[in-house]
């Protein structure tokens, strides 16, 4: 268990670094002067200098990216350039409304992508032939012209849930839950076909290995050979495949948000780009990377409790 | 949606050493749908600008949001302006940003990658690692990032996200180099007159060239979806040029007022992905292996009449006689074992001897109800002493047999356990199963049937995994399984071929011992006559899914019969050794 940590924590913290100091560059990258391209022409020279202080571009760039560094290590992630406003605290209000979304998304498609690519393996003729047609098509299917369909129907037509807006969890929970039946339908399409496409392959290569003949010729009945057995070693090669997915799903989140106007990250960077405000948006990209990096840590346990090949090596 | 790169285990998975063929794609009609769907959309938006199709920037304020009309057939948007004529207008930039963004990931991706592959060291480690930095990225937050440095530009989005998706086509020609160069290692001295570069760069295009292909398809698909949402987010071009995703961001904006207006681009944008999905499927499903046939899909027209038989002796414990086993296919069915008869008495062993592709498997494996799918036995019967007939037997009536009437041991040991469980855990719910016991007196029961194997250490044995044991300790493991259940009869296929040369004399004493002991009878399925020699006391010659000569060992090897039993002893260069030596 540990060791599994450890491991993952060996890629991750030189990863994070990596990640972070690309972020900071963000900055050194923009065409011409930073500061006239983040406010414009107009701005007054004390804004300028006030956001040249702000951003530390008046030091020599190497003690501006340690200043940073040590900053972002403590949890201060700057200010804001339109608001003012810490950036940190910012994001972590934000927080909850995009891990709810990726979170509820993630474990969606993991229990309904393995019970179709499971049906659709064990189940051949028409219904695994409907299964690989569907699942072609929900990975066709642009999130957001879903999710916008999805509004007309249940919220426009059906009245039954509504459109737009988010209600924090500890408020009305009912109503957390109802705000994002939609939204988390919307991103999970695409990630349930492509999860059921990978175990419905992971079974089959499986079910075709020498263990499963022996297992039936010791007459071990069949749902302990589909359950125990095949699953548990098909279920491997998925687990992998859903930390993409996850990557992907935040992806989605950032524009689902959009069309359900959910007060998320994503909403965040988006106002944030037409703003150019640098900070929030390296404070995006930096939170967003920890996600990732829990989530395939998670990814990594779940992994050594499957496979005693990781536990024992 | 896929928005990131197809992971890893996807792409490595396509690779292969076996030559990529082209698929026909026209015979499927889904790709066959895509591609001309794709051809259309290629075709309509380079004529656009002959096409007689109106202005897609003519602003009409007296006719906005009307439906589908002879004038304007997919209907006006907000503005009045015609639909049909934007989408269209709207086809090239689409179709040319995601080739962009393609474009840059194949230079990029291939370059890095064969040039990884082939230096290796410290210069592949740091690929393997920009391409793990890149997948662990969500691409939108990284376009979105790069939106807010550099202003809204499809191109600068595009080739950015052709750099994001560079880390699949990557992996693939970094692991294909690898391939090639590995291979090539052995054989390089021999080639003369050619550099290597040479030779590893045409071998990588050939291997590489199915895989390269099923990812532009999927790529560009992806591309299409990326490009849309940026251009839905107000991130693609500036109104009022016409833009796939900015049509939809404005129709969503109208839809109380014309839900109508977020029916044509979505569907024109959704099929286009589809299209390039699955001409990408069609080409991977096409080239890949057929998915290997699995026991657990059978054919279960069975009649399920199992009664003992009369059987030609007392003596007799199985008696196959006419047994033909079909694998039907559209191109013919093909017969792996045809009009085949032989018995097995109690207490006997017998050799079932062929070269690989003679039928001595699926022989075997029919007595046990396990053929692969969809191999089926077509005539004949299987006789089992106060069973009956096993080829009328249902699943359910031969899961009932299995282990308790008939064992089976594989040819490859290390891959015949359950990797994902210890050898307790798979040896002793067995035991519980076919001896009634419980969880201690199968305990008992296993360490007593490990040690009978010729295993020490048993405690150690039942706590490890099968990766944890040696050939040799596996296949005794996989010999314990099989005798969980007291079979009368244990079917052996190829038990030592797979074992390293010592190891194998064990197996086979092993074998011997066990016949003794339980008063078993086994059959052998080997194609090697030492072994025959060693063990058997008669044998069965298959060539070509026939029986071509039944003999006692020692008439066998005295006076062989058929002309290929005497290829297959002068082939055995021991046998012949040993004969000389006694002649």
């Amino acid at each position: 268990m540990l060791k599994v940590i450890g491991r993952r924590l060996a890629v991750a913290i030189p990863m994070l670094i990596v990640i972070s100091t690309l972020a900071f560059f963000l900055v050194s990258i923009i065409p011409g002067d930073p500061v006239v391209a983040l406010l414009g022409p107009d701005a007054t020279a004390e804004e300028y200098a006030r956001v040249r202080a702000e951003l530390g571009l008046d030091r020599p760039v190497f003690v501006q990216y340690f200043d940073w560094m040590f900053a972002l290590v403590q949890g201060d992630m700057g200010e804001s350039i339109r608001t003012g406003r810490d950036v940190a605290p910012t994001i972590i209000g934000r927080l909850p409304v995009t891990v709810s979304l990726a979170v509820i998304a993630i474990i969606a498609t993991a229990i309904i992508g393995i019970a179709l690519g499971l049906v659709s393996s064990l189940r051949g003729g028409a219904i695994g032939r409907v299964a690989q047609v569907g699942s072609v098509v929900g990975t066709s299917v642009p999130n957001f012209w879903l999710g916008i369909l999805l509004v007309l129907v249940f919220a426009v037509n059906l009245k039954v849930l509504p459109a737009t807006g988010y209600v924090p969890l500890d408020k009305a929970p009912g109503q957390w839950a109802a705000h994002l039946v939609l939204p988390v339908t919307a991103i999970t399409v695409a990630a349930v076909a492509a999860i059921a496409r990978q175990t419905r392959s992971a079974m089959n290569d499986v079910l075709g290995r020498d263990f499963i003949r022996t297992l039936l010729a010791t007459g071990t009945p069949r749902t302990s050979v589909i359950y125990r057995h095949a699953l548990r070693n098909a279920a491997i090669p998925v687990v992998t495949s859903l930390s993409f997915q996850f990557i992907n799903l935040l992806s989605g989140s950032i524009v689902i948000e959009q069309v359900f106007a959910l007060p998320g990250l994503g909403q965040l960077l988006v106002v944030a780009i037409t703003g150019r405000d640098i900070p929030v948006v390296q404070g995006v990209v930096i939170v967003t990377a920890i996600l990732v990096i829990i989530v395939n840590l998670v990814v990594d346990l779940v992994n050594a409790w499957l496979n005693p090949k990781v536990r024992t090596s | 949606m896929s928005a990131t790169p197809l992971p890893p285990t996807a792409t490595l998975r396509t690779i292969g050493r076996r030559r990529f063929v082209f698929p026909s794609l026209l015979r499927n009609p889904l790709a066959l749908f895509g591609l001309l769907w794709i051809g259309l959309l290629v075709v309509l938006s380079i004529l656009a600008p002959v096409l007689p199709l109106q202005d897609p920037l003519q602003q009409n304020l007296t006719q906005t949001l009307q439906l589908p009309s002879a004038e304007h057939i997919l209907g006006t948007d907000t503005l009045g302006r015609d639909v049909f004529s934007r989408i269209i207008w709207g086809t090239q930039p689409a179709l040319l940003g995601a080739a962009l963004a393609v474009v840059t990931a194949l230079i990029l991706g291939a370059t890095l990658g064969v040039i990884a592959g082939y230096v290796g060291g410290w210069f592949n480690a740091a690929a393997s690692r920009f391409a793990d930095l890149i997948f662990s990225l969500p691409a939108m937050v990284v376009l979105l990032a790069l939106a807010a440095v550099f202003g809204p530009s499809t191109a600068i989005s595009m080739i950015s996200f052709g750099v994001l998706l560079s880390a699949s086509y990557l992996r693939l020609a970094q692991a294909s180099t690898i391939a090639v160069r590995r291979e090539l290692y052995v054989d390089a001295a021999k080639v003369m007159g050619f550099s290597t570069p040479r030779i590893i760069g045409s071998h990588i295009v050939r291997n590489v060239a199915g895989p390269v292909i099923v990812q532009i398809s999927l790529t560009f698909g992806v591309a299409l979806m990326i490009q849309a949402s940026l251009g839905f987010l107000g991130l693609g071009p500036p109104p009022p040029t016409p833009d796939w995703g900015g049509m939809i961001a404005e129709a969503s904006n109208a839809i109380f007022l014309q839900p109508w207006l977020m029916v044509p681009t979505g569907v024109v944008l959704s099929l286009t992905i589809l299209s390039a999905n699955l001409i990408g499927d069609a080409i991977r499903d096409g080239s890949a292996m057929k998915r290997p046939p699995s026991v657990l899909r059978r054919d279960r027209k069975k009649t399920g009449t199992l009664q003992p038989l009369q059987m030609s002796s007392p003596e007799s414990l199985l008696e196959v006689s006419d047994l033909t086993v079909t694998f039907p296919s559209p191109d013919g069915d093909s017969h792996v074992v045809r009009n085949a008869s032989f018995s097995v008495d109690r207490g006997e062993i017998v050799a079932l001897v062929g070269e690989s592709g003679s039928g001595k498997t699926m022989t075997a494996l029919s007595i046990m109800g396990l053929l692969p799918f969809p191999g089926t036995v077509t005539s004949g019967q299987i006789r089992f002493a106060e069973v009956g007939d096993l080829v009328q037997a249902s699943e359910a009536q031969m899961a009932t047999l299995r282990g308790s009437q008939i064992g089976l041991i594989s040819q490859e040991p290390m891959v015949a356990l359950d990797p994902c469980y210890t050898v307790a855990a798979q040896l002793l719910p067995t035991l519980r199963r076919h001896r009634g016991l419980d969880r201690g007196a199968a305990r008992a029961a296993a360490r007593q049937l490990l040690g009978e194997v010729g295993l020490r250490n048993v405690d150690d044995v039942l706590a490890s995994y099968p990766h944890q044991l040696s050939g040799g300790m596996a296949q005794r493991v996989a010999i314990a399984m099989a005798l969980a259940g007291n079979p009368k009869l244990l079917i052996a296929d190829e038990p030592t071929t797979a074992l390293d040369v010592t190891v194998q004399a064990g197996i086979l004493d092993l074998l011997r011992e066990l016949q003794a002991t339980h008063d078993m009878s086994i059959i052998i399925v080997t194609h090697d006559l030492g072994v025959v020699a060693d063990v058997a006391s008669r044998a069965v010659v298959m060539e070509h899914g026939q029986i071509v000569e039944t003999a006692t060992v020692s008439e066998l090897f005295a006076a062989p019969e058929h002309e290929y039993t005497r290829s297959l002893i002068a082939a055995t260069p021991s046998l012949v050794e040993s004969e000389a030596n006694h002649g």
